[in-house]
């Protein structure tokens, strides 16, 4: 393999890496507080705003159940105001940050829902503030969760941005669609196959390292 | 208000209900209910007061009015004079830090330390560092666990982890302590060191202790009131020991009847009729209390009746720091036996009760 098509080959790697982490940031980093008021607003919770929730609940999963590919195109408008342009790595980002946020909420909110309501009792008994509540007991009690959330979400992440390649989105997905697919180069399809892989075992294995140093549920010594 | 002469007076107490009622919606598959129906208690300031009943009867939504996660539908709570439904929210977590609670699966945050778990209502009422450490050390010592501070909940038994919850439940300093059934998901002997270490706790610190359960062992053990909750209504109260030795409404006896040595055998129990034919034997239970607990009863007994006296079941326990025994005995239900027997009873102030007769 020519020396000019492993440049390509690591320059797509690189954008798809930029493409996963800035989407998984922003993306995570907006969908916790939804995450969270999704599973902490309904009625009698912390925040009781029932009517809320179930609004936001209908924008998340009208999201979610937007096949990515058309909502990549749908959102172009946006896309362009945002980045200025709608093809390129810099134009993948925004529809992959979109996709990110209703994803991340809903884990965030299962992780939350998942907590012992004893533990949210207790510390109403002891005096905690809603907010306390959310920060020193909600979030600490769903780390080992929210660590496997935002997993889930990365390893997701990497899966879209292989497929923003079909609209010019750059990245791994699109090497291996103009080189491995449409000049048949089934070696380059190959190998953008295999990092792929490779990344998803790296990020699924820190993961869930991290998850499992964090998890204080289980006796060990 | 008033209550009955047993009771501390309004101004003496350190929780009072007052005619407090609590209904529940229905709401999705179950219908609306009525959890308590106008109960009226008054729990005396530094005395450890028993709420008894089955599950259902009440007794969870009645503790959880007092710290007010519960708000009752009618009546009152007072806690330490205050009406716990006019608190705004600040007020009610104002309220909350002084009073501690414990819960029967402990409810300890599994992602924090020991020592976490104690500190942890105190960053809540905002301390700094410094003096949560100085806090929560001494705590830790007089619940038996300074040795595990970093350790983790699920490293420790269920009796350790219930001490962490009674150290977190004193951090603030609490003058009233909520204990919900603290005792029920763990083993007899645990129980017993749990119990104990109340029972410390009230004495040392004066702090008034409210807990609800559904065992009579819990109730015997560290209470000196108690009432006796059913269908959301407290049907029986009154000094433990006066309650035990003269239990008045059908609850009562039927949660009474499961305290070991209140039972007759099986094959007694199965023979037993309600009159007597020639031959038979009486079945009398007698109850003994105070001075006459310290007497040799069964020999004098034995004496007096002139006839064989055989014992069926006993029990010789205490009950608020006041010696109680419980005796079942038979004996010759002939006229003659018979009537010795209750001159011999009624001289010694003793109570009795004839269960039946056996062959």
């Amino acid at each position: 393999m020519s020396p000019d098509l492993l440049l390509l080959i690591g320059k797509a790697t690189l954008d798809t890496l930029r493409m996963v982490a800035i989407a998984g940031l922003i993306g995570s980093l907006i969908g916790l507080p939804i995450g969270i008021f999704l599973a902490t607003s309904g009625k009698g919770e912390l925040f009781p705003a029932p009517n809320i929730n179930r609004i936001v609940g209908l924008i998340v999963n009208a999201t979610r159940s937007t096949p990515f590919i058309i909502l990549v195109v749908a959102i172009i408008p946006f896309t362009r105001l945002v980045t200025g342009t709608s093809i390129g790595t810099k134009a993948a980002i925004v529809p992959l940050t979109i996709a990110t946020i209703p994803f991340f909420a809903r884990l965030v909110e299962a992780a939350i829902r998942d907590i012992d309501k004893g533990l949210i009792e207790a510390a109403r008994a002891m005096g905690a503030t809603p907010t306390q509540i959310v920060f020193k007991v909600l979030l600490a009690e769903a780390r080992p969760a929210l660590t496997l959330a935002l997993t889930m979400t990365i390893v997701s992440l990497i899966g879209y941005s292989a497929m923003v390649g079909a609209v010019g989105g750059g990245g791994l997905g699109d090497l291996g669609i103009r080189y491995g697919y449409q000049r048949f180069m089934p070696d380059v399809m190959l190998i953008v196959v295999v990092v792929l892989i490779v990344l998803v075992q790296v990020v699924q294995s820190a993961g869930d390292g991290l998850a499992r140093r964090f998890d204080k549920r289980s006796r060990k010594n | 208000m008033t209550f009955p002469s047993s009771e501390p007076s309004a101004g003496d107490a350190a929780v009072v209900f007052d005619g407090v009622s609590k209904r529940f919606a229905a709401s999705g598959k179950s219908g609306a209910f009525t959890a308590l129906n106008n109960v009226s208690l008054a729990v005396g300031r530094g005395s450890i007061t028993g709420i008894i009943g089955r599950s259902g009867a009440g007794k969870s939504t009645l503790i959880r009015l007092v710290n007010g996660l519960e708000k009752p539908s009618s009546g009152k709570v007072l806690v330490d004079g205050v009406d716990v439904g006019g608190l705004d929210e600040a007020g009610l977590r104002n309220l909350r830090r002084s009073v501690g609670m414990i819960f029967q699966h402990f409810n300890l945050l599994s992602s924090r330390t020991v020592f976490g778990n104690v500190a942890l209502p105190l960053e809540i009422a905002g301390m700094d560092r410094r003096a949560i450490e100085a806090r929560v050390r001494p705590l830790l010592d007089l619940v038996g666990l300074a040795d595990k501070h970093a350790r983790y909940p699920a490293e420790l038994s269920g009796g350790q982890k219930q001490r962490i919850g009674i150290a977190r439940a004193l951090a603030t300093e609490p003058k009233l302590l909520l204990s919900d059934e603290a005792t029920s998901a763990l083993d007899p002997e645990t129980t017993q060191s749990i119990l104990e270490l109340l029972k410390r706790i009230n004495a040392e610190l004066g702090l008034t202790v409210l807990l609800i359960t559904h065992e009579m062992e819990v109730v015997k053990a560290v209470t000196s009131d108690v009432a006796v909750i059913d269908k959301g209504e407290i049907v029986e109260r009154g000094h433990t020991f006066d309650v035990f030795t003269h239990p008045k409404h059908e609850t009562t006896r039927a949660l009474l009847s499961g305290l070991p040595g209140s039972k007759l055998p099986d094959a007694v129990a199965r023979g037993l009729k309600p009159a007597a034919s020639a031959g038979d034997r009486a079945v009398v239970r007698l109850t003994f209390f105070g001075a006459t607990a310290e007497r040799p009863l069964i020999s004098q007994l034995i004496k007096s009746v002139g006839a064989e006296v055989n014992i069926i079941a006993g029990t010789i326990d205490e009950i608020g720091g006041k010696p109680y025994g419980s005796l079942v005995v038979a004996y010759a239900a002939d006229a003659e036996t018979s009537g010795r027997a209750e001159r011999f009873f009624t001289e010694n102030g003793l109570v009795t009760e004839v269960l039946g007769y056996v062959a």
